[in-house]
């Protein structure tokens, strides 16, 4: 029997399989960022371990930056102490650190991609669940605690046990005006937050197929929102054009081999996936998520459903607990749910696609009296590419705010924070309670949905704009 | 990590489900730099809820925490983990975890006690009904039993990860031992591999 791309991937990182032990897998790329590696360094130092490839390790500073006002130093004494701990730590063990304010610093997995760290067949690990992301280039990728971070940094591998496998088939097309988030979406709201535990998905079909590199990356980056150990696409040509002359990308022969070696990356015509999930990609309108799981999504043009809409009594009392947090009467559409602030960011929808689709809905236009708006690159080089293109001024003008890089308003780390019982459309993939700030309420969409929305001041598409 | 054997007590029921790594520990709380001191922080959001079920006396002194499905969802802060062993938890009952969660609890001794939906809605209504219920999680039996109730019950844990708890293992220290397999497969990867930077 054939095998599945995740299976190949894994297969080709075993370093060591025994009967009744995990499998101990080689990690090609660990990204490293400040939230979830302190601890971990000082257990180095505890037991006087060294980072066996710090040149395989590298770190930047993310989560705890603020957006504006780089050039001062971070004024929450927490949030510097950890990012100075950061430096001290990569300055020790010999690692790179691309600093708040260097060219190349950005959110992690917006920057291991760009920077052509990011390869086909990789196993790629960091401390963050969102390292699903860096699956979009058929690499095998998936977030690990801190216990972890360590193990890795002193080992340069994992125990991993086996997985299952998931296929997620996304037939035909998608209608005019959805996007990769709204596919996502769409699989969350179909196999819900828990579909995915114990399974590595591979997302596959012509509507990925079709999907640029920033698309498959915002539609793995979701992956662990239904639990699942990894998300991947396989690579093709789409893949290779995104990684030819990166900076860490191979060249001249080099090149050549490594396409060819990449080429290979494929789930066999005969191989059985443990679990299958099929959608038809015309179905797949723009969605809103309404509750505080991101499992709890409906297409926007819908209503605001009901507890007494769901069959299964955990789930009914999920939503009576999310329609209390959120405000909400059930039965109201969501096209009439008023917002207070749009954030257009994070690992999920910060690249330079994301910038340009909302661009393309603002210009022209101008934000609704009284909405906040924060529009949040994902990395040094997607601000500077966005301002080549001029999109910085089609925001300004539009009355967004343009900010520095960083994780910002999706988990609320840095200054940036919702108020209590303020209102959020969201490009991040997070909608817990209190993600974005105590007391918060966060909403989930499209970067067009979101720049949509920010202008209308309540939930709308760019269609409904006049 | 400290061997674990038998964790033995009373438990708080934690009736809803999608307990998320958010909840457990807020943000907030992970620019600390150490690893203690996170106690405080353990659902800091909800705590302030009188009606929130730690803070009813009925549990004080409990020591297995039993959740609804989808426990530990989200963020893979392994903070979640320490937070709700030092509020002093040994173990999580739940039907379902999320993964990085549970991993992240086996590395530290928090033992995640996954059962079937029925048997922790059992258990969920009968440690509501008596907050003095006695229950015992035997790590080397995969068991956890409820006498009181005649629930019996067993759990999944790799045998691996069994024998972690049951000695106290490290992880690191017995990948080390593979330093010899780790260099050889090093000397096989394609050198056109990136080195960052």
């Amino acid at each position: 029997m054939g095998r599945t791309l995740s299976q190949k991937v894994w297969d080709n990182h075993l370093v060591h399989s025994g009967d009744g032990e995990p499998d101990l897998l080689y990690i090609d790329l660990h990204l490293v960022h400040e939230v979830t590696s302190p601890q971990a360094f000082d257990g180095l130092r505890l037991t006087g371990r060294t980072v066996r490839r710090p040149e395989l390790t590298i770190a930047t500073e993310d989560h705890n930056v603020p957006t504006a006002d780089i050039d001062k130093p971070i004024a929450d004494e927490v949030s510097r102490a950890q990012v100075e701990t950061l430096r001290k730590n990569t300055d020790e063990f010999g690692i790179t650190n691309y600093p708040m304010g260097h060219p190349d610093q950005g959110i992690v997995h917006v920057i291991g991609p760009e920077l052509g760290l990011t390869q086909p067949g990789m196993t790629v690990v960091c401390g963050d669940s969102h390292t699903s992301t860096h699956g979009a280039f058929g690499a095998l990728a998936f977030g690990i605690g801190t216990s972890e971070v360590e193990h890795v940094l002193a080992t340069q591998t994992l125990p991993q046990p086996a997985q299952e496998t998931m296929a997620i088939t996304i037939n035909g097309e998608l209608p005019e005006g959805s996007s990769a988030k709204d596919v996502v979406l769409a699989v969350l709201g179909a196999v819900g937050t828990g579909g995915g535990i114990g399974a590595i998905a591979e997302f596959r079909g012509p509507v990925i197929e079709a999907l640029s590199m920033e698309g498959r990356m915002t539609v793995c980056n979701m992956s662990i929102e239904f639990g699942a150990k990894a998300g991947l696409i396989a690579p093709d040509q789409t893949t290779f054009d995104y990684l030819a002359g990166r900076r860490n990308a191979p060249t001249g022969a080099d090149w050549d081999a490594a396409v060819a070696a990449w080429s290979e990356l494929k789930t066999d015509p005969d191989a059985v996936f443990d679990r299958e999930v099929i959608i038809d990609g015309k179905d797949i309108v723009p969605h809103v998520t309404w509750g505080t799981n991101p499992g709890q999504v409906i297409p926007l043009d819908a209503n605001i459903p009901s507890p007494s809409d769901f069959s299964d009594p955990t789930e009914a009392d999920a939503a009576n607990r999310a329609l209390e947090y959120m405000g909400f009467e059930a039965g109201t559409p969501m096209k009439n749910i008023a917002v207070d602030t749009v954030f257009i960011g994070s690992c999920t929808n910060s690249r330079i696609e994301d910038l340009r689709a909302a661009a393309e809905v603002a210009k022209g236009r101008k934000v609704a009296n009284g909405m906040r708006t924060l529009v949040v690159p994902g990395s040094g080089r997607v601000k500077a590419q966005a301002e080549s293109e001029g999109l910085h001024e089609i925001f300004i003008e539009a009355g967004f705010d343009w900010r520095e890089p960083g994780c910002s308003m999706c988990l609320a780390m840095n200054p940036d924070k919702l108020s209590p019982g303020e209102r959020s459309a969201s490009t991040s993939n997070r909608n817990f309670e209190g993600r974005q700030g105590r007391g918060g309420r966060t909403h989930l969409v499209s970067p067009a949905v979101a720049a949509a929305t920010a202008i209308a001041g309540h939930f709308a598409t760019p269609g409904d704009l006049s | 990590m400290k061997a674990v054997h038998v964790v033995q007590g009373t438990a708080v029921p934690l009736d809803r489900s999608d307990v998320d790594t958010d909840q457990i520990i807020p943000s907030d709380w992970l620019k600390r730099v150490e690893r203690t001191g996170f106690e405080k922080g353990l659902f800091s959001e909800w705590r302030d809820g009188e009606d929130f079920v730690l803070n009813d006396e009925a549990y004080a002194g409990a020591n297995i925490l039993i959740g609804g499905p989808n426990f530990g969802t989200g963020s893979s802060r392994e903070h979640a983990v320490w937070a709700i062993q030092q509020y002093g938890f040994d173990a999580v009952i739940s039907p379902r975890f999320g993964p990085i969660f549970k991993n992240n609890s086996t590395k530290n001794g928090l033992v995640p006690v996954e059962v079937s939906a029925e048997v922790a809605e059992t258990l969920m209504k009968a440690v509501q009904d008596d907050p003095s219920l006695e229950i015992m999680i035997d790590i080397k039996r995969r068991s956890l039993e409820a006498p009181a109730i005649g629930l019996e019950a067993t759990f999944p844990l790799d045998d691996s990860v069994q024998e972690r708890f049951l000695k106290g293992l490290d992880d690191i220290g017995i990948t080390l031992t593979l330093d010899a397999d780790i260099s050889t497969f090093e000397s096989s990867r394609p050198a056109w591999m990136p080195r960052g930077a």
